[in-house]
Parts: C-alpha cells; structure tokens; sequence
C-alpha cells in the first residue's frame, strides 16, 4: 500500500484531535452539507462542498481542481463531515483518495453530534489559498459494473447490499450479502467500535482477507460509509462500486429477489 | 457487540426485573456457526433456535423473526428506544407488537440474531423461551392495577410467574408450547382460551380477605379449538405456584409427544375428559405441595409502582386540534384512579416504525405518571395514568408521530397476524388485510358508531389462529380456492366468536374471496343497522343470531349465509383480474407454505 503512515491508517478522527488541528491549522475540513446549511453555521475554518456540488462532475480531473481549490495539496491532511450519519462525508472523502489524496479521515460524529457536544461553531468561511495537487488515480479501491460482474463469481469475493432490508429483499445483485447503513453506526458515532465490527463480520462468516465490494442504492455514499467501516478495521482490499444499484438495473444486469412474501407489509412506513 | 445506549434526555424508570442473560447471545452466536458448518442437524439446530426466541421465516432459511419477550407487557422508554435502534440495525425499520404481549423483529439474519440478543441484554430483555415448546411470554390484562372492575393487580403475580419459570428445567423441552395469561377482571384478558387463565379474586375467610385466582385450564385457539374449564370456586395466592408446576408437570408426563397436530394440552383434556383431568390436577398438586425439598414460592414484588405525574406540559390553553373528540372516545379508558386514563394507541396490524418507537417511549416519560407503557392483548400499546388534563396535548404528541388514528378500542381496529409477510404456514396476507379494512374503517368513521364499538374483527392468515379469528364477532382465516385453473384468496368466515365469561367460539358462515370481505362485513352492519332492537349492539345480534335467538328476518347463521351469498360469487378473470390476486402482491394468487415451527 502507497504512503500508509499511521495516521493515514485511521479513517476516523475523533473530536479532540480535530479541534486540537483546528486550532494550529493543520487540517483542512470539509463541510459537505448544502450551502444554505453551512452559511448558518460549520465547524470552524471548514470549507463547503456539498455533495451535489461534487456528483454533478465527479472527473478526476475536476476533482483535483476542486481540492486545489479548497487549498489541499498532496500532504495536507483532510477531514470530512456532513449531517447525514456520514454517508455523504464518506463519499467525499472516497473520491479524493480515487484522485490518490490518502490522507483523509471521517470525522467520527456528524455536525449535529458537534452540536450537542457543546462544541464550537462559526459563520465565518476560510480564506483559502488554493494549492497545487496532483493526480495518481488509485483504482484498488474503485469497482465497475463490468469488474464486478466477473469478481462476484469468485468464492473469495464478498458482495455487500447496504441498503435498508426490504429494499434489499426486493431486489438486489445476485449473491450479494445485506449489511444496512444502519448497522455501520453506534450511539452518537458514525462508525461501530472496531470490537464490534470485527465480530459482525465474524458473525456473517466474512473473512477479512476476502476482497469485499460494497454497494447501494445510487451514488455510492451508503457503500461508502461501509467502504470506510471496513477500513476502520484495516481490511485491505475494500471497492466500491460508486454506481451502485442504479446503474446495475440501468444496464439490466440480472437481479435477485426474496420470492413468495409480503413482506412490505410488515413495514409501518 | 453491546453497544451502549446513549442515556435518556429524562430520567427514565428502570424494570424491577431483568430478564435477560447475556452469555446466551455469545452461546448463539457460536451455535450457529456450528450450525452453518453443518456440525449441528437442522432439527437440533431449529430446536436450540425456537428456545431461544428466533422464529423460521417465510421460504427461507436466511432470516429469522426474534420474538422478544415483554412480561406481562410492561414495557420500559429505554427498552423501547433499544428495539427500535436494533429494528433499524438488524431488521426492517419497524416491529411489531403482537397479539401476546410480545414485540417482533422481523427478517432478521439469522447471523445478526446474538447481536440483537446483545442488545436486548443492555437493556434487561429476553427473547429467550419466547418460541418453542416451552411456557411463553406471561401475559397480564394491559389494564391490571387500573381497571375498574378487578378485585386486585395481578401484575406482580403475573411478573413472579414468568421469573419463576424463565430458564426453569420444568419447562425446557415440554410437549408443546404452553401459555399463561393474567387478567384484571373476566372482560379485559383472554382468560379462558389459554392453557392457564387466571383472574384474581378475593374471598372473605374468617372476617379476613384472602386474595386468590379463578383459575381456568385446557382452552386455546388453534386448528382445533377449546374453551377452558374452571379448576374451583377459588385458588388461595399460596396455591397459585403449586397448581402451576402441578399443571405442567401433568402436561409433560402425559401430553401427547407424538402427535404434533395434537400436542396442546387442550387435547389432553379434551381425551381424558375434564373431570379426570381435574382430579389429576387437585392431587397432583397436593402432592407438589407436600414434597417441595425446600421452600419453592413465588416472589412477588408488593411494592407499589411509585406514581408521579411528569412535570409538564399542559399549560397551554391553546385550540385543541381537529379530531380529538373522537380520538378521545374511541381509543382512552377512564381508570380507577380519578383524574387518570389509559390510552390505547391505535397501530395498525401492531406495527410501528423505529421513530414512532422513539416517539412512544418520549411520549411515556413525557405524560406517564407511572413511568412504563403496557403491550395489550390486540397488538397495542398503552399508556396509564395519562392525568385528564393533559390529554390534548398528549394527542397532538401522537399526531406529530403518525399515531393518532382513532377506534383502538372499537372494531375499527382489527387483529391480523403475520400472514404472509413472514410466516411460512400462511395462505393468505391477513396482515394487510387487517390494515386495508381498519383503513376503511376509519374512512367510513364506523369508529364512532357505538354500536359498533364491542364487536371485533380478527384474521389469521391459515387455519391456526395467530390471529385470534375464533374469538371475533367476525372471524377470517385464509386459504385459497379456485375457479377452473385460476386461484383466489379466499377466507372461512365465523361470526359469534366472544372471550369473556361467556366464552365461546365463533360459528362458521361462509367463505369470502379475500377482495369481497369489506363488502361482506359493511352488509353485515347494513342488515344489523335495519333489524337491530332499541339500544342493540352488533355483537349481541349476532350473539342472538348464532344462538337462534333472534326474532327478526335473520334468524340464524344460515339465514346470514343466505342474504350474503350474492356477493361472494367470483368474477370471471377477465372481469376482473384483481380478484385473483392477494392484497400486497400484483402477482397471481398461488399458495405456497413452507414447514411450521409451532410444533418443533
């Protein structure tokens, strides 16, 4: 593995640390709610990029346009966070180590937790300086439909549906297992412990050497909060397949479904 | 692994008992490895499973249903915002409160079922003994401890029950599943369609009151279905422990162990004959009684639950919103207690979402002077001393959680079990069933009619009713038929079902293809509304009705069969496609079943 320090090697970081980095500016924060979100309020010296922001030209060329522009050179360290359980944040922080910009981390609780922590926020945005980096694409960590429709046949593959579960038992990829986002959380983290998710995986019988692809319902940010719950606990060779579902039926791949039961019906939605 | 829950924003009460044994969650989590790498047999395997609270699921041997147990039904805010985050994590984002106190997590991998345990083991709660051939969930009369007509709370006596036998070696492998229920009175538990119904009375005896139990044995509802027969005029509280363990232990020596069909002990007594049995019973228990080695009692928790009402909320005077009227009437019941009600919340087929979950237990620590809520006896939940005054505010609580539905405590809000949303014997979805006619219900604010409100509706999805349709004023349970090839859902219609003193079981009147049942019912309250007598009810015309005591143009079931048969004539396919498939599903009707698990 490329430029694995200690510190690359946690995907999250804890609330001290990151105010403790606030202070002597040696992080860059990314604030990946909507604009109108963060123009009331942010951690402070976080910089805005909403999701949508990114989605609407996720290119790696105009990736590394955007981290340039957000001030983010190759060895300046990135910390990302949003509002929504961190399945946002992780996809942010997924596609700026696609462009090879390794040293990035989750923050480990979301903006509101911040909030209800009693921690410091601000209205003010940054100056940035914008910064200059560079581009080594780091395709280890990204699936295609076409990559993934021969690696699922493989018996040392490992295929996970992080959709809800009757979404899943609706439809999903054939021989894919289902971990719910949910389930990738715990009280007031955005990730389990590292104890406890070791023995979910346990559980399922998935072994950490097996290459592990994740997946959801559109854009890849459910699977890619479970992306990084399985690096938290240092499984090496994780995917995700960004597309996701979407474009899984889009190109009319075939689809498994839980035959012979009602069981949306169960659901009180 | 347990993960701690994050502590509540107000102080919440915690349970007197805790149920749970966290070593039993590790202990699954290995079996089933075992299990998976096939060094466990399947019927071994299912066996272990059922006794610890995980149910088989529709066509597949993937997922489970965890039943977690809630004795007596009392239920803690804490423990609610527990089930609702593990539904979220491990299941499908709602739960379900069934018909026997218990709350049920659905599709559930059966890999992730020792983390549930897990979590139920943080908060004090157990799915184990809750499946199986083993004593289930005991239940008690949601209104135990409120109720106006009861002579004492049985609750204490029902919790000391479940504590005794949980885990106890009496009851770990019997023939066949084996049920208590508590109740307050003869009117709010099923006392007498259960292997032991108790309520609680008190005799005078020397100038003195002695407390004591109406103990009713050898009914239930199933395939075949029986009413229970009265052991005495009166059980003394220090005999309610030795004819509990003398019971069982006549039921594990001589239940039939062969016969899975007929395993309960309502077969038992029904071949024996009730006055042997009975006699069985009464020594037997003399015998308990005299050879205890040491001193086997109940311990029964007499210290008062501490009532305290929240310090609130109801000094707005503000308009009181729309429909609170008819909530206020159809889904609340003014308890002993002056000033205070118990409040019904209205579910629809005894689910609800992880949010609303949330929202109950804030809703308890809000408004509850007694600090817990209660499952009831109809897929519910309940809310006690709820003070008066603070009801409008209350409701517009439930409104802003999606659960201020009115006719909880009407015929507005029918029973229907699993059906086949998840159980593996169901030919019909009777759960959505239940929704769709509830729904109409409401529409046709049938809640409001009073002369509706003590009449039931209960549905089960196969012929073993789950969902109680025996004991309804109209009772379903599903199967299929067909016309030429092409198959339709199609119920067994009863009418005349009760479970109070006068207990007895609904008779059959027709079948109704699953696409006419609202049409059916709305014309059995059109013919009712036009023959009924000055201050009748529905349910005691069809009561007069299947007894032959009705003097007007329907004087029997066969007559009601008669004017009803017009509308359940089926429809060509070609008419009307719809007919021929189930609600929940745009597929062709089929059956399919898998193997049951009640007898394993």
């Amino acid at each position: 593995m490329r430029g694995l320090s200690n510190e690359m090697a946690s995907t999250t970081m804890d609330v001290d640390t990151v105010r403790a980095k606030i202070n002597e500016d040696s992080v860059r924060l990314i604030d990946v709610r909507r604009e109108e979100d963060y123009n009331q309020g942010h951690i402070p010296n976080a910089v805005n990029l909403p999701l949508a922001s990114l989605l609407s030209d996720d290119s790696p060329e105009r990736v590394v346009k955007l981290a340039e522009d957000m001030g983010i050179a190759d060895d300046t360290k990135v910390v990302v966070y949003d509002d929504t359980f961190g399945a946002l944040a992780s996809r942010v922080a997924w596609t700026l180590q696609y462009i090879g910009h390794n040293n990035v981390a989750l923050l480990e609780v979301t903006y509101s937790q911040w909030r209800e922590l009693g921690l410091k926020t601000s209205t003010e945005k940054p100056n940035i300086k914008p910064a200059k980096h560079s581009l080594n694409l780091n395709p280890n960590i990204l699936a295609t439909a076409e990559y993934l429709e021969n690696a699922k046949e493989s018996d040392s593959v490992v295929l996970i549906d992080n959709r809800e579960r009757l979404n899943f038992l609706e439809q999903h990829i054939p021989g894919s297992i289902n971990i719910p986002y949910r389930t990738l959380a715990t009280d007031g983290k955005i990730l389990r412990t590292k104890e406890s998710m070791r023995n979910l995986l346990q559980n399922r019988g998935i072994p950490e050497d097996a290459e592990i692809i994740t997946y959801c319902g559109s854009v890849g940010t459910l699977s890619g909060l479970a992306y990084y719950a399985l690096k938290s606990i240092g499984i090496p060779n994780v995917k995700l397949y960004v597309n996701s579902f979407k474009e899984w039926k889009k190109l009319e791949k075939p689809i498994d479904k839980q035959e012979n039961a009602a069981y949306w019906d169960l659901s009180a939605e | 692994m347990a993960q701690q829950l994050r502590p509540s924003k107000s102080a919440s009460k915690k349970p007197k008992v805790d149920w749970s044994r966290r070593e039993e969650a590790d202990n699954f989590a290995h079996t089933v490895k075992l299990y998976r790498q096939g060094k466990i047999d399947h019927d071994n395997f299912r066996r272990f499973r059922l006794q610890h609270g995980a149910y088989g699921t529709r066509m597949t041997d993937d997922y489970a249903m965890v039943r977690i147990k809630i004795p007596a039904g009392q239920i803690y805010p804490y423990q609610l915002e527990k089930i609702a985050q593990l539904s979220e994590m491990y299941s499908i984002g709602s739960a379900h409160v069934s018909t026997r106190e218990n709350i049920q997590l659905h599709w559930v991998v059966l890999e992730d079922v020792s983390e549930i345990m897990h979590g139920l083991a943080d908060v004090g709660l157990t799915s184990r003994e809750a499946c199986g051939n083993t004593v289930r969930n005991v239940m008690c009369s949601p209104l135990s401890g409120v109720c106006i007509d009861e002579e004492f709370d049985a609750t204490p006596y029902a919790i000391a029950t479940a504590k005794f036998l949980l885990r106890n070696p009496l009851n770990q492998a019997l023939p066949r599943k084996f049920k208590f229920n508590f109740s307050c009175c003869e009117n709010h538990g099923m006392t007498r369609i259960t292997d032991v119904g108790l309520i609680p009375q008190i005799r005078e005896l020397d100038g003195k009151n002695q407390r004591g139990f109406k103990i009713f044995l050898g009914g239930g509802l199933g395939n075949k279905s029986f009413v229970g027969h009265q052991l005495e005029d009166f059980t003394p509280e220090e005999d309610l422990l030795y004819t509990s363990i003398a019971v069982l232990q006549i039921f594990d020596r001589m239940g039939n162990r062969k016969n899975m069909a007929r395993n309960r002990m309502r077969y038992l007594v029904d071949e024996m004959g009730w006055d042997k049995f009975q006699n069985l019973v009464l020594k037997q228990r003399t015998i308990v009684r005299a050879t205890q080695s040491v001193i086997v009692r109940l311990n029964i928790n007499q210290k008062p639950n501490e009532i305290k009402r929240p310090i609130s909320v109801s000094n707005e005077n503000g308009s009181v919103s729309d429909g609170y009227a008819r909530w206020l009437k159809s889904t609340t019941y003014k308890q002993k207690q002056d000033g205070y009600r118990a409040v019904f919340v209205t579910l629809e087929s005894g689910d609800l979402t992880a949010n609303q979950l949330r929202a109950i237990a804030e809703i308890t620590k809000d408004f509850s002077a007694e600090g817990f809520a209660r499952n009831g006896f109809s897929q519910d939940i309940i809310l006690r001393y709820v003070h008066e005054s603070d009801l409008p505010k209350f409701y517009s609580r439930l409104l802003e959680a999606g659960l201020a539905n009115s006719g909880s405590l009407t015929m507005a809000s029918p029973v229907g079990c699993s059906g086949t949303s998840s159980c593996n014997l169901a030919l019909t979805n009777s759960h959505r069933l239940a929704k769709e006619i509830q729904r109409k219900f409401l529409e046709l604010k049938l809640d409001e009619d009073d002369d509706l409100r003590d009449a039931t509706i209960k549905i089960s999805g196969c012929p073993n009713s789950c969902g109680q349709h025996e004991i309804a004023t109209i009772g379903f349970f599903g199967g299929g038929a067909r016309v030429g090839k092409d198959m339709y859902p199609n119920y067994s219609m009863s009418l005349g079902g009760r479970f109070d003193d006068k207990a007895m079981l609904g008779v059959t009147c027709l079948r109704v293809p699953v696409k006419c049942t609202i049409p059916v019912i709305l014309k059995i309250i059109e013919l009712f509304k036009k023959n009924k007598q000055p201050h009748d009810t529905l349910s005691r015309w069809v009561d007069r009705i299947v007894h032959g005591n009705e003097s007007s143009e329907i004087k029997s079931v066969g007559d009601m069969k008669k004017i009803l048969s017009p509308l359940v004539i089926p429809p060509s396919k070609d008419d009307d496609p719809d007919f021929y498939s189930d609600y929940g599903s745009d597929t062709n009707y089929h059956t399919i079943t898998g193997k049951g698990e009640c007898a394993a």
